[in-house]
């Protein structure tokens, strides 16, 4: 048995891994100009060399994907993080409004800054994100005390989600032109536009992250088993849903300051991933959830670019269409159990 | 006198107003401690409270002569392990993970489990039989199964105190006392010093060293179990009202029917109890003699008979004791014999039923 499950783990990680590169490359090579494989293995050998190709590799297609992988797997696991801490399978950022506060925040901080042709800088717009993300955070908290239940917090989160986005629109309509332009399509989610500036900010950013969280599987572990039996394990139960908080908030910033609020990644996913691994156990699940994220995010990117070529859908239709159905499934799931 | 466990004068409660005040346990290592009381007593509270889940409101915890409050998580977390009420989270885990996680105060910061761990678990298991449910999924199993992956679990902690929240509330009868026996066998084995709370009062009596009575506002008695069983404590203790608790025989019964007393039943032996039953169910009233004392059916007539005619143990019968009979028989319609025939010792009993003969009295004879 010990064996059997050891297969399936490594087949569980295998499929995810090769899932990554496959649909990395894949992105790098179709787009509005398809490029073949050698063309872009020869672009990357000898960069100096500068041709429209080259430039639609370079400082287009690759960062953007780098950037989709990072974000993916980022939003994927603060999603985990956020389902582990309320102990409910369809937490995530999107729905429990965090994204849209951020997104608020950000809006703001946007159209102040841009009004004074102050240039916003990536690392800026994290700090924003994550300001956004604490305070609905802790809204959340705050009313989750007092309503207990899957789809009772789901309902305090959507709320949230309206009252931000309301004045994110009220912020929109009062703002000047230019800035709306810049506004719109970043408020409706999109990897475009990346550069690589962007990149090894949110590299850095989301490492460091994930790595905490990862040293953060043992007590995680205890912590699923419910708070009295993780209290007696000795587990700092307070502070674990501090780190809990503050950490799966920083992945959600990340994501909303530079793709702007993507939904459902942050459900599927995780819940896609623990039916590959067949167990949920966190030092597992934190990494995989993360390559989970990553795959998810390019397939879904690549389609967000392909389908209605030569425009683009904003990434949440496309996730939407994906995730949606996993939700449905996780909720029929958990009625047939009876646990609600 | 040194106890392993001691508590000093604890108080506790929820947000800081006491429920129960001065709570003083002495107990030594290997002993097993029952709570009993009423519902919503805070047998919880205070087993919660004495597991450092809630804190104390004033007063200490001693394991080992080791003040609980100031030892840290982890090392109270290898001296006491608990099994409580609350339904363990599972998602996809089996039970031979859940047990493992039992481990978790050893492992390090990773929480790898070693060689070594893994025959702790293995351990653990095989104590309890539950290895060849190892591979079940946690969230299948029945009840007795549950509660005894849940003890397996508690001891991988390698714990010194284990403390257990109504852990046979949900078993039957047969996994009730395989659990009970189970824990007297860990308390044999490994020096385990067991506290936990029983809603079985006869159970608590057999397996308790030491007993300890919660009413809801203070302890009111601490002690061997022969200290807390005594006559009329368990009613008071619990405001029974309707029907008995025979503390003597752990017997209990229904309320006893009221009304017209028409019946007389003559008895003895065992051969009335049921008899004694069946009228309380149909809410008929009775008397009942000439009982020994130390007769099987004296329990049951004394909770259900509106009146027994008793005698002393291992005394001739007075014929004062007579003459009280024939006076009740008299005033009742019909006479229920539950004997076929009677001992030499009997001799009453039967002059008595000859009497209702006498009578004219509408006599029922039970044949067994």
């Amino acid at each position: 048995m010990q064996n059997s499950r050891k297969h399936r783990y490594i087949l569980a990680f295998g499929i995810l891994i090769i899932g990554t590169f496959l649909f990395f490359l894949l992105n790098i090579c179709i787009g509005s100009v398809s490029i073949s494989l050698s063309d872009i293995i020869n672009i990357i050998n000898k960069n100096d060399m500068v041709t429209s190709a080259s430039t639609i590799i370079w400082d287009i297609r690759l960062p953007r994907t780098f950037a989709v992988m990072i974000l993916g797997g980022a939003l994927a696991l603060s999603g985990y993080l956020l389902q582990t801490f309320f102990h409910n399978p369809i937490a995530g950022p999107f729905v429990l409004g965090i994204s849209s506060s951020a997104k608020m925040v950000v809006a703001i901080v946007m159209v102040f800054l841009m009004r004074n042709a102050i240039r916003v800088t990536s690392f800026e717009m994290i700090l924003a994100a994550f300001a956004g993300s604490m305070i609905s955070m802790g809204f959340v908290l705050l009313l989750s005390g007092k309503v207990s239940g899957m789809s009772r917090l789901i309902v305090v989160g959507v709320m949230i989600g309206y009252i931000c986005s309301a004045i994110t629109e009220l912020i929109v309509t009062f703002a000047q032109d230019s800035d709306i332009v810049n506004l719109h399509n970043w408020s409706r989610g999109s990897f475009s536009g990346m550069t690589w500036d962007n990149v090894l900010v949110m590299t850095i950013v989301i490492s460091i992250t994930v790595i905490l969280i990862f040293l953060l599987s043992k007590p995680l572990s205890a912590y699923q088993l419910g708070e009295v039996y993780a209290h007696n394990l000795g587990v700092n139960i307070r502070a674990l849903r501090i780190y809990l908080v503050v950490l799966s908030s920083i992945l959600s910033a990340c994501i909303v300051a530079f793709a702007g609020p993507i939904s459902f990644v942050g459900i599927a996913t995780p819940y896609l991933v623990k039916k590959l691994l067949g167990k949920s156990t966190p030092i597992l699940m934190i990494p995989a959830t993360f390559l989970g994220g990553s795959v998810f995010c390019l397939l879904c990117d690549l389609l967000a670019r392909m389908l209605l070529a030569p425009t683009e859908l904003s990434i949440s239709t496309v996730t939407a269409i994906f995730g949606v159905p996993v939700v449905l499934w996780i909720m029929m799931e958990r009625k047939k159990e009876g646990a609600y | 006198m040194d106890y392993y466990f001691k508590t000093e004068q604890i108080s506790v409660g929820y947000n800081k107003v006491p429920l129960i005040k001065n709570i003083d346990i002495g107990l030594n290592k290997g002993e097993i401690l029952t709570l009993i009381g009423p519902n919503g007593a805070g047998k919880s509270t205070v087993l919660k409270s004495i597991s450092n889940q809630l804190k104390l409101l004033h007063g200490t915890v001693f394991i080992d002569k080791n003040d609980l409050s100031l030892m840290t998580s982890s090392d109270l977390s290898k001296r006491m392990a608990v099994v409580f009420t609350e339904k363990i989270k599972s998602e996809l885990m089996t039970c031979e993970d859940i047990v493992a996680t039992g481990r978790y105060p050893y492992t390090g910061q990773l929480g790898i489990l070693t060689k070594s761990d893994r025959m702790q678990v293995e351990k653990a298991m095989e104590l309890v039989n539950v290895s060849s449910i190892r591979n079940h999924d946690f969230s299948m199993i029945s009840d007795g199964q549950r509660q005894r992956v849940m003890l397996a679990r508690a001891i991988c902690q390698d714990p010194d105190v284990i403390i257990l929240d109504e852990p046979t509330s949900f078993l039957d009868i047969r996994h009730k006392l395989e659990f009970l026996s189970l824990l007297q066998e860990l308390k044999a084995q490994k020096g385990l010093t067991v506290i936990m709370s029983l809603h079985e009062l006869e159970l608590a009596e057999r397996v308790s060293d030491k007993i300890l009575c919660v009413n809801g506002e203070y302890v009111e008695r601490f002690g061997t179990p022969e200290e807390i069983f005594q006559t009329g404590y368990i009613k008071s203790l619990f405001k029974i009202d309707t029907g008995s608790y025979d503390e003597e025989y752990s017997n209990m019964e229904l309320i006893p029917p009221a009304g017209d007393t028409e019946i007389f039943v003559i008895a003895g032996g065992g051969s009335g109890r049921s008899i004694y039953r069946r009228l309380q169910r149909k809410r008929k009233a009775f008397i009942t003699g000439i009982i020994y004392e130390n007769d099987l059916d004296y329990p049951v007539a004394k909770a259900l008979a509106s009146d027994v005619i008793k005698a002393k143990a291992f005394e001739p019968i007075d014929s004062l004791i007579v003459e009280t009979a024939r006076k009740k028989i008299e005033k009742c319609n019909t006479v229920i014999c539950c004997k076929n025939s009677f001992g030499s010792f009997e001799n009453a009993n039967e002059k008595l039923l000859e009497y209702a003969r006498d009578l004219g009295k509408n006599i029922e004879m039970i044949n067994w």
